[in-house]
């Protein structure tokens, strides 16, 4: 079969050199972006497939996650309620957002420091855009998301939780979680990928922040108290949940979480740059 | 028009023993101040040294030297996977690189969904993957397997899926390594001539292989890799007068056909 015109037409000469300077390494870091994105579809169908297979021949499918969110919210909902003497009207839909968001999180980390040597077979097969790998993890955690979203909609409307009027702001949040996504991915990845130690060390340390961040339980609780600005107002995490979770829950919209949080997710865009212009031609080596 | 120009390049594998490949001994070193020692002192390997030449539409490059030459990094170079540390490579022209049997493929993933995600990536449409899917399912001969996971398939079927993958898109440079001659006679058979049309059809053609025949039935020129370096560079008769014992020679260019 001949590749249609309009594939092969887009085809321009590529020019692999070894790149001695950042210009260099920053354009060839910048046109494997691009490249990525050019292959949307095959980003698009890896991610699904790896659903597919994950429950492959199983009754529900992926909505064994929703299921499964679904129950951990019930049980721990009414079990912490009466631990935190909260009023389950109120803390259950805090706790829904809450676990749907950290789960995307804690998938993103675990699943994105292990995405170049996961396709090993694949980087060493043919030439493809390296992001594509860590753009695969993070469309697929999206669409898991996605399928778990139908817990917190379940949950507002049992407790008739109405968002405030600033939830539009929900919008920039969840592009903001997109790009840090693929910035974590990228740079999780590429560590991984070089030291074998970082994916059990980004577990335990994603494990001991779901425990320090206002996840399971409210900030509230820690208020006019010393420990809170250090959990809560200089917590990466809460910042990033909050900016979600407060105009969602009906609380007005907080502008200092947003600039903590642009704070950091410029940072972390930043150090994703440097670490794949600086790593990315060492990557095919290292898987 | 094909062109693939390799120009000056130089590859080298980084060698990670079990412990400066660990975080604790790289932060340790940092810790210390070592860690630029230690890049500096770092091992490799020199996989290929200041290699360079140019291939156009029509030519027919075989490669030969002994296991560890740098044939098959070579190849890989060549396809774009492995970047050079040293030098620069242009590649003109769609590329297919045959190197392992498996293709890149997802074991765990059905072989037409193999056979989707390779059509997405050379960015053909939906019809185009159903011709490719047909395509590939006739020449492999896998019929029902097709809806099976790769994984449960025996390696002569994943040789033969891997074959028709890679040979059912037509590229303009043709890289191959030598594993595509190992399989069953008939399917080999069958591969031969779905390669020679191929060979035919591609501008470029690329191949390592031990075999003096095949290198003298299929290239026009070929080129002696040893220790990553360039020995000899020239006619097939050329090349293989020099790399082969008199006797072997001979007798490869009498089973070739062709007249010394």
């Amino acid at each position: 079969m001949d590749l249609s015109h309009a594939a092969r037409a887009s085809r321009r000469p590529v020019s692999i050199t070894a790149a001695h300077n950042w210009r260099d390494r920053a354009a060839t870091a910048a046109a494997d972006i691009a490249e990525t994105w050019r292959l949307w579809p095959l980003v698009w169908t890896l991610s699904m497939l790896d659903i597919r297979l994950r429950y492959r021949g199983s009754l529900l499918g992926p909505f064994w996650l929703t299921l499964s969110t679904a129950v951990m919210v019930g049980s721990i909902g009414f079990l912490y309620a009466r631990l935190f003497h909260q009023n389950v009207a109120g803390y259950l839909p805090f706790l829904s957002i809450s676990l749907v968001l950290w789960n995307f999180i804690n998938t993103i980390t675990s699943e994105g420091s292990l995405c170049f040597t996961q396709s090993e077979s694949m980087i060493r097969a043919m030439r493809m855009p390296l992001s594509l790998h860590a753009a695969r993890v993070v469309v697929r955690n999206i669409v898991v998301l996605a399928h778990n979203i139908v817990v917190i909609v379940v949950v507002f409307a049992i407790f008739r939780t109405i968002p405030s009027l600033s939830s539009f702001s929900v919008l920039p949040a969840c592009a903001l979680w997109v790009i840090d996504a693929m910035a974590v991915s990228l740079i999780l990845g590429i560590f991984g990928a070089r030291f074998r130690d970082i994916p059990p060390i980004v577990a335990s340390i994603v494990q001991i922040a779901f425990y320090l961040t206002p996840i399971m339980w409210n900030p509230v609780m820690l208020k006019h108290r010393g420990l809170s600005i250090v959990l809560v107002e200089w917590n990466p995490f809460y910042a990033l949940l909050e900016i979600m979770r407060g105009p969602l829950l009906g609380n007005p919209l907080e502008p200092s979480a947003w600039a903590v949080a642009l704070v950091y997710s410029a940072a972390l865009v930043a150090l994703a740059g440097f670490v794949f212009m600086h790593a990315r031609s060492r990557i095919a080596y290292w898987v | 028009m094909a062109n693939l120009i390799i120009d000056n390049v130089s590859v080298s594998f980084p060698l990670y023993h079990g412990e400066s490949r660990s975080l604790k001994k790289t932060m340790f070193a940092a810790a210390s101040g070592r860690l630029g020692e230690d890049r500096k002192h770092r091992l490799v390997v020199e996989a290929l040294r200041n290699v360079s030449f140019s291939l156009h539409t029509g030519d027919r490059l075989g490669f030969i030297g002994s296991n560890g030459a740098g044939k098959t990094t070579l190849l890989r170079t060549m396809a774009g996977i492995y970047e050079p540390v040293g030098g620069n490579i242009t590649i003109d022209g769609a590329i297919t690189a045959l190197l392992d049997p498996g293709q890149g493929m997802n074991f765990d993933m059905t072989g037409r969904e193999n056979i989707r995600l390779r059509g997405l990536f050379n960015g053909v449409n939906d019809a185009q993957i159903k011709q490719l899917q047909a395509d590939v399912a006739a020449f492999a001969g896998l019929d029902q397997f097709l809806e099976l996971p790769v994984r449960t398939y025996s390696s002569g079927m994943v040789v033969r899926l891997g074959f028709a993958l890679a040979t059912a898109i037509k590229p303009q440079i043709l890289l191959m390594d030598e594993w595509i001659l190992a399989g069953d006679a008939s399917f080999l058979d069958k591969a031969r001539h779905r390669l020679e049309t191929m060979v035919r059809g591609a501008e470029i053609l690329v191949l390592s292989s031990h075999s003096a025949e095949i290198i003298l039935q299929w290239c026009n020129r070929v080129i002696w890799m040893d220790g990553g370096q360039i020995k000899a560079d020239g006619t097939p008769e050329e090349v293989l007068a020099a790399y082969l014992p008199p006797e072997q020679f001979a007798q490869a260019m009498a089973a070739a056909g062709v007249s010394a």
